[in-house]
């Protein structure tokens, strides 16, 4: 089907309603086809997981407060930093961005819907499903997962404490709604974009989605096999990862990290894309180099096929093989330094204000350099066998996944509020949210470093005692990022209930056909196509 | 600047400075070690190297971006430029980060090709990692011993639900601490080939930046040559189950001189090893003296698992508190169970001598209520372990 007849398509179907035609209380949202609403639910579900596992993050760090155990025993603590990741990666950070996607890809291609609307619809809700069968694990006796969110074999499959199918089912769920998700962006994104627009004219945001959405559909059926023989080697006796039966159980790192590493690009790609639409707003200036934006976000996304044993180095690899992956994973670098010297060329010499949607940009920028700064330390393989396992990886991850990521969702969040609910969000109470997380993510995040470079193994329950004054910093920057979040709800939802009202574009600077229509967004957005010079 | 404004300045760079100066601070260890080998010494003059280049660009980037949020803000009348590309800016800064990468991957490369240059060791020893203890082998010595936690469980075990309760004092070397440490010569290149009998683990001690991980299966290889004697501590890193906090590894450097009287302790210790089982073979103790050195054993061995009390955590570590396997179960089955290992349950047989063997069945079968009168001796052991 050409554009034109799917574009003839969907006008005629509008020309039969003119109203918002939508059911009402929880039948709107159980059967909605509708971009908004789905994005609508997308988001809330990723905050409500991000709250779920902050909490399960809060347990962590009140054992760690002090050495010794206080309140969890070695195996409900391994459980808690198992689901916690689980959560934070396949529930909060993901479906924040398919939620971005829902809500803004149709609106900045001038669609009037997504292309696969009733998929839209079922991706959206296996993925509570799956993950009340994640947690329901933890009431069950053989208790939650226990074995690390990288779940290596054989900790996940012979010596499990039982909950493996569960997890395995659960991921596949997880790991279908992905996979429809990345579908309906690219078949959006290919087919239903404004007469016009071609692909070097769309937003640096729909390029990273565009980019994103086909690493997801290359590497989701890795994960699916990769838990499928983790199940058959649990529970029908094959020895895929097992050497008693002329297995490896280093396969397995090479298959979940041939999965993993394009997965962390993943949940990092749609960050890029959010940034580099606000940064130019608020410095009243164009995107530096848009056409090496498009082309780094590319080989970011190549170059991520080809370094995953990076995560691997202290297996026993071949000499040769070290080489390659420490080479390949470097030149990561160079793309991703041509983004962040972008974003600073793009200030540099605009005419800056520094709204929350700013604020928390940069931030990003700064924090996330950070994080790839302790990533091309990790990059070096003789170094790396110091630094691999420790808390100086986890700060590494933290740094790019809570700075990087979630940072860039905040700054998507506050950019986009007025245009998903009519209302501009309360300032002065962002302004507390801004600043109690950045504080607390650092004071959180950064002695990390120490711990992880003094020798502090990840996922101990208890440590010895040099690390104890570190530890009482980071739990209590900890306690203070989780309850900063707080703040964003409240911020969420006073702007949904009313406040001041924003008119169709409230950033003088904003570009972008979001912009060209009423706030809050109409139901159904541009029925017609707008045109495009 | 008023009033309230100094005391707050005031309270900020007290609290500030007693963070600093606190006495706690004193040992806080900031960076990596530097260690006592070459290669470590290698690794951490490659990771000051590393830091200095990201610091270094961190001030250029960052730097530039600060001074535009100062001066090219809005609110000072900026006005925006209007450039938005330039292929030679571009290329510059694609070319750059190229170079500079090129100048840390030299080196980088060297010390990788040291690292896993494994010929020419003089002495070679097996580590075998498993839940979650290390079991060390020497080639050609016929010395072979486990190595696990030391401190005592009730300086880490305080669940009483508050902050207050600390339990037991901890010690110095609290969770950093083993029975017997691996022992090795100073100045001798010393191979290790690492493997695991369950999950995966690894064996890791920062002052030889030496990192690798135990794989079931198969043999991973390492090397070190320290150059002064003394007592440096590590731990597992890879997660490897419950217990994956309480698997240290301690090893003590010797002078050669020390190791070699080392070596003819621990060969003496053998041959006396050896006369004790053998003894214990004709000799009967009594359920007392089996019920204590049982308890001992059981403390020190099994109650990880199956907990002080024998309630285990089910469903992964059953219980033996009025299990049918131990109160109904025959003698010779559940010897062989201990000394053999089942499933996820590993063999003691080589960790355990016969007499421990033989109390620890015992206690199993009498205490916490499960009184089924029975007594095992080293004889039965011998007998049912099938040696």
């Amino acid at each position: 089907m050409t554009t034109d007849t799917i574009n003839e398509t969907l006008d005629d179907t509008h020309h039969d309603d003119h109203h918002d035609h939508k059911m009402t209380g929880i039948k709107r949202w159980l059967y909605t086809t509708n971009h908004k609403d789905i994005g609508t639910l997308y988001l809330w579900f990723s905050f409500i997981m991000l709250l779920t596992g902050g909490a399960l993050a809060m347990v962590i760090r009140a054992e760690l407060f002090q050495p010794g155990l206080q309140i969890v025993e070695p195996d409900f603590f391994n459980q808690l930093t198992t689901v916690h990741g689980l959560i934070m990666v396949f529930g909060a950070i993901m479906p924040a961005f398919t939620g971005f996607a829902n809500w803004m890809l149709p609106m900045m291609i001038g669609a009037p819907d997504m292309a696969l609307p009733r998929m839209n619809n079922w991706s959206f809700w296996i993925l509570p499903f799956a993950f009340a069968i994640l947690l329901s694990s933890f009431f069950m006796e053989s208790g939650a997962p226990n074995f690390g969110w990288t779940f290596y074999a054989p900790l996940s499959t012979t010596y499990s404490n039982g909950s493996t199918a569960f997890f395995v089912f659960a991921v596949h769920i997880m790991g279908i709604s992905s996979i429809m998700g990345a579908i309906n962006i690219v078949v959006t994104i290919m087919n239903l974009r404004a007469p016009g627009m071609t692909y070097m004219k769309m937003p640096l945001f729909v390029w990273t989605f565009f980019i994103t959405a086909y690493l997801l559909i290359a590497v989701m059926p890795v994960l699916a096999g990769v838990v499928t023989m983790l199940l058959t080697d649990t529970y029908f006796g094959t020895s895929f990862f097992d050497a008693a039966g002329g297995g490896d159980p280093v396969m397995f790192q090479h298959i979940f990290w041939f999965f993993g590493h394009p997965e962390v690009y993943i949940m990092i790609l749609p960050a890029f894309g959010i940034v580099s639409t606000i940064i130019p707003a608020f410095a009243r200036k164009k995107l530096f180099g848009y056409s090496s934006m498009v082309y780094a976000t590319a080989s970011i996304a190549l170059l991520s096929f080809i370094v995953w044993a990076h995560h691997m180095f202290t297996t026993g690899m071949p000499l040769f093989g070290e080489l390659f992956f420490m080479y390949c994973t470097m030149l990561i670098a160079v793309p991703t330094g041509v983004k962040v010297f972008n974003w600073v060329a793009t200030m540099w010499r605009g005419s800056m204000s520094f709204e929350i949607p700013m604020m928390f940009s940069i931030a990003f920028v700064i924090l996330f350099t950070i994080g790839g700064f302790s990533g091309l330390m990790l990059a070096l393989t003789p170094v790396d066998f110091q630094y691999h396992d420790t808390y100086f990886v986890v700060a590494h991850f933290h740094y790019v996944l809570v700075t990087g990521s979630l940072f860039s969702i905040y700054a998507g969040a506050y950019y986009w509020l007025p245009k998903w609910t009519g209302y501009m969000y309360n300032d002065s109470l962002a302004k507390w949210h801004f600043w109690c997380s950045l504080i607390s993510v650092n004071l959180l995040f950064f002695p990390m470093h120490f711990l992880g470079l003094a020798g502090m193994p990840r996922r101990i329950p208890d440590y010895a005692l040099q690390f104890a004054d570190f530890n009482k910093w980071v739990s209590i920057g900890g306690f203070a990022f989780g309850l900063s979040q707080l703040i964003f709800l409240a911020v969420v939802i006073k702007c949904i209930r009313g406040g001041e009202k924003a008119p169709a574009k409230p950033w003088d600077g904003a570009e972008g056909l979001e912009w060209t229509v009423a706030s809050p967004a109409p139901y159904h957005t541009f029925s017609t196509p707008p045109k495009i010079d | 600047m008023s009033r309230s404004n100094q005391r707050w300045w005031l309270g900020a760079w007290l609290f500030f400075s007693s963070l600093l100066s606190s006495s706690a601070w004193a040992d806080t260890q900031l960076n990596l070690t530097k260690g006592v080998t070459a290669v470590s010494r290698e690794v951490y003059d490659l990771h000051m190297f590393a830091l200095y280049v990201c610091t270094a660009i961190g001030v250029v980037v960052f730097g530039a971006m600060f001074w535009s949020m100062v001066f090219h803000r809005k609110s000072k009348g900026a006005k925006a430029a209007d450039f938005h590309e330039s292929t030679k800016v571009e290329v510059l800064w694609t070319a750059i980060p190229i170079i500079i990468l090129i100048g840390m991957a030299v080196p980088a490369t060297s010390t990788l090709i040291d690292m896993e240059n494994n010929d020419n060791s003089e002495i070679t020893i097996q580590v075998t990692g498993s839940q979650w203890k290390w079991h060390y082998k020497y080639f050609d010595q016929d010395i072979e011993y486990y190595s696990v936690l030391s401190t005592p469980r009730e300086q880490y075990e305080n669940q009483n639900g508050s902050f207050t309760g600390n339990g037991a004092q901890k010690g110095e070397n609290y969770l950093l601490e083993v029975d017997k440490p691996l022992v090795i010569p100073a100045n001798k290149k010393v191979r290790f080939l690492i493997t695991s009998d369950d999950v995966i683990h690894s064996w890791w001690v920062p002052a030889f930046a030496v990192k690798q991980d135990a794989n079931p299966g198969f043999i991973n290889e390492a090397w070190t040559n320290v150059d002064e004697p003394g007592v440096y501590r590590g731990q597992c890193a890879e997660l490897c189950g419950k217990d994956h906090g309480y698997m240290p590894i301690v090893v003590e450097v010797k002078s050669s001189e020390d190791y070699d009287a080392w070596l003819n302790e621990q060969h003496a210790l053998t041959a006396m090893a050896a006369e004790a089982e053998k003894a214990s073979l004709s000799a009967s103790m009594t359920k007392d003296e089996l019920m204590k050195l049982g308890e001992t054993t059981y403390m020190a061995y099994c109650a990880a698992c199956h907990q002080p009390t024998g309630v285990g955590l089910p469903p992964t570590f059953p219980a033996l508190k009025d299990s049918v396997v131990v109160t109904q179960g025959s003698i010779a089955e559940h010897i062989s169970l201990v000394a053999n290992g089942k499933g996820m349950m590993p063999p003691f047989g080589k960790q355990l001598s016969l007499k421990e063997i033989a109390a620890v069945v015992t206690y199993e079968r009498n205490a916490w209520g499960n009184n089924t009168g029975d007594l095992v001796q080293s004889a039965d052991v011998q007998a049912a372990s099938g040696e």
